[in-house]
């Protein structure tokens, strides 16, 4: 027990289409950071170790990183790391480093300003740089063969996906912080023209600005620092082949292995925040994880309600956190996604503790 | 929690040049990962989790390139990490990748960083201009430079040190089969006279711009004690980062590398580094980082540096010897340059350092710095289990 260790805090900037600040976050990060460390009464010297998330190529310069750190005021200086990639991994990465018994309190964020760029052709990039990316395929139309591969197995349709979009939709009117929210039928976003077949505009998650923040803390600061914590009783992440044909793309076996090893044999969670960007992704990863139909998914609206990139994943944990922190769910599952179409997967289990 | 034993128990490295136009980053990243794992013992079901670093993705134009490499670097259906921390990621690779085993939560894990400058353009990736930001209008060369000098009028050090330090390293270079430059020639007189390129930086005293990759195979202890060959223990690993610009900063001795090194001995036990350390490979992409980052490190008083380079104590056969490998300033593949100090650490502990080991080495210190100063990694690797 003791070498237990909880999320004790989570911020978030708005997701919204675009904002005036600079692609390195500071703007966005800065009140995060206080709201968060007001929230768990810690100072930025209190902090043991810090990691984040983001991406270069995004923000459109090198280093990014680097001067994202000017939102934290790092002097004296802190003991830092970065991943260039989701801030979920940043996560993942704290959590080892508390882990290892050097620190007991890390915090993880991550930022990104799509608004910056034209995103689709941006992510074109991830691809095999030799015999792929000199071709150009965008993501959005990636996700597009992906879902019509689905489509085609019967492992789901279009009115599924359009269901999905219409519950995420509606769920985020209680989301103050999402960028889309409102009442659809499936008819009326079945009746709209489609953006990449079978994708729909509604299909595919919008372009967002926006920023994260968690605090880790070990079990014995924990308590401290949060009335209910939202102890991390397991988690586990998975990559596949970088070659989309050599690939399963209607299904999710990292995501599944993530999975198997995060909930470690007890399947039951209260509900669970899916990183899908794409509509028929949610039913893919759902599927993958094995949640039952019982299973309360993305409360939070989820990316197709605002996908900041980079945070999206660490939004997911910080979500479902909240929902423990809040006493609203005693067992929660995050997931967090990076690469093409769910190439690289992330499980966080999750559980509040009364006793 | 308390923290598990690590070592490492191979590493390997590619040949590294200017552009090496027979392999793909896959194939050069394979190149360094092979040897690795032969070094080690270890076969790819040993693996558990692959960590990758590296320096900014557009110096190959690939936007996070260990998506595509996954196959190359063993990765599918495993963990992978990537870490990017600028000049200072090839040292935090290592780095995380040793928290992995730490903390418990894997037997074997391979640390792998790559630069393949020749897919791209540096000049260019570092030359765009982000809105809000004032531009440096600099390379990292007239960049250091100004801490360059300003290091010479604080410690009076005579002109000719930062020559010492590229005779040194080019000469331990041409000792190392993987070395991208082999200056066996060269001497002081031909360093002075090389083209001043960022005064008081000469062309002879910069660090060349190559293709290369590195690997290491991080275990925990029982996997230690079952390597065939000798391992290095990690005795103790630190990492430190400070703000880019703000009042007061010093740039030429970054309280993040004092701090970092302070918490590095503290953990290591060492108090007096300059005695208990017998090998140090030191992040020195320009000749005159040697003598700034002996004093950075605490190896020395602030301003008494260049004295060890002076005397000759920072040559092989020396009292601490320095980058016996050749160092920054022989091959400078920039995101696995921080991986290969701490590989070459690794490497003298172990006795597998070739024409480059230091005799009796047991306890080595790998360290890497990156952007402006602002970001340090560093460990120490030990020949033993207890010290």
């Amino acid at each position: 027990m003791t070498d237990d260790i909880a999320v004790v805090g989570f911020a978030q900037a708005p997701n919204v289409r675009r904002t005036h600040g600079t692609t390195n976050g500071v703007e966005m990060l800065v009140p995060v950071f206080k709201e968060l460390l007001d929230g768990t009464g810690l100072s930025v010297a209190d902090i043991g170790f810090w990691c984040s998330g983001s991406s270069d190529y995004l923000a459109g310069r090198a280093f990014s990183f680097i001067a994202a750190v000017d939102a934290i005021g790092a002097f004296p200086p802190i003991n830092e790391s970065h991943v260039e990639a989701d801030a979920a991994w940043a996560l993942y990465e704290a959590w080892v480093k508390i882990r290892t018994g050097e620190v007991d309190t890390a915090l993880v964020y991550g930022f990104g300003k799509s608004s910056a760029s034209e995103l689709r052709r941006i992510l074109s990039l991830q691809l095999d740089p030799y015999t792929v990316a000199p071709l150009w395929p965008d993501s959005v139309s990636i996700a597009g063969l992906q879902a019509r591969l689905g489509i085609e197995s019967g492992a789901w349709s279009q009115a599924e996906m359009a269901s999905v979009v219409a519950r995420g939709r509606a769920a985020a009117k209680h989301n103050p912080y999402a960028q889309l929210a409102g009442e659809y039928t499936v008819a009326e976003l079945l009746a709209e023209p489609h953006l990449a077949d079978p994708l729909r505009k509604h299909d595919c998650a919008p372009i967002t600005d926006g920023a994260a923040a968690i605090v880790l803390a070990s079990a014995s600061r924990a308590p401290e620092l949060c009335a209910r914590p939202a102890w991390i009783t397991g988690m586990a992440h998975r990559v596949e082949s970088g070659q989309l044909g050599a690939r399963e793309l209607a299904r999710s076996p990292s995501t599944a292995t993530a999975a198997e090893v995060a909930l470690g044999g007890r399947s039951g969670v209260d509900m669970a925040e899916l990183h899908a960007p794409f509509s028929h992704q949610e039913l893919l990863l759902r599927q993958a994880i094995g949640l039952s139909e019982r299973v309360t998914v993305n409360p939070s609206g989820g990316a197709l309600c605002g996908n900041p990139m980079f945070s999206a994943g660490l939004e997911r944990i910080g979500q479902a956190a909240a929902r423990v922190h809040s006493g609203a769910a005693d067992r929660v599952l995050a997931h967090a996604t990076s690469g093409p179409v769910l190439q690289q997967n992330l499980v966080c289990v999750m559980e509040g503790r009364d006793s | 929690m308390s923290k598990q034993r690590a070592a490492v128990i191979g590493t390997g490295q590619t040949k590294h040049t200017t552009k090496r136009l027979d392999v793909s980053m896959a194939g050069l990243c394979r190149e360094a990962i092979d040897r690795a794992l032969a070094d080690a013992g270890v076969d790819w079901p040993d693996i558990d989790a692959v960590v990758l670093g590296k320096a900014p993705d557009l110096f190959e134009g690939v936007m996070m390139p260990e998506l595509a490499l996954a196959d190359a670097l063993g990765a599918p259906g495993k963990p992978l990490l990537r870490v990017h921390t600028a000049g200072s990621v090839g040292g935090s690779t290592a780095n995380v990748a040793a928290s992995l085993v730490q903390a418990g939560v894997h037997r074997r894990v391979l640390a792998v960083a790559f630069e393949k400058q020749s897919e791209s353009n540096a000049m260019w990736a570092l030359s765009i201009a982000p809105p809000f930001t004032m531009p440096v209008g600099a390379g990292a060369g007239g960049y250091f430079a100004p801490h360059v000098r300003s290091y010479i009028r604080r410690s009076g050090a005579p002109d000719h040190i930062g020559a010492l330090v590229a005779v040194k390293d080019r000469r331990n270079g041409a000792r190392n089969p993987y070395a991208h430059l082999h200056q066996p020639d060269i001497t002081v007189d031909s360093v002075l006279s090389s083209t001043m390129l960022w005064d008081p930086i000469r062309y002879d005293e910069t660090c060349p711009s190559s293709d290369g990759a590195a690997a290491l195979v991080l275990a925990d202890e029982a996997a230690a004690d079952a390597a065939r060959q000798p391992v290095a223990w990690l005795r103790a690993t630190a990492m430190r980062t400070e703000p880019t610009t703000f009042a007061g900063r010093d740039q030429v001795n970054p309280q993040a590398g004092r701090d970092a090194a302070a918490a590095l001995w503290t953990s290591a036990g060492i108090r007096d580094p300059l005695a208990e350390v017998d090998v140090a490979e030191i992040y020195v992409p320009f000749s005159w980082f040697e003598p700034m980052w002996l004093e950075n490190l605490g190896f020395t008083e602030q301003g008494n540096g260049w004295r060890i380079t002076e005397s000759g104590d920072t040559e092989l056969g020396g009292r601490l010897p320095v980058n016996p490998s050749g160092g920054v300033l022989s091959s400078n593949p920039i995101g696995a340059s921080g991986l290969l100090r701490f590989a070459e650490a690794a490497s003298q502990v172990m006795g597998r350092a070739g024409d480059c080991q230091v005799d009796g080495a047991r306890t080595a210190l790998g360290h890497a710095y990156g952007g402006g100063s602002q970001y340090f990694a560093m460990w120490v690797t030990s020949a033993t289990k207890e010290w």
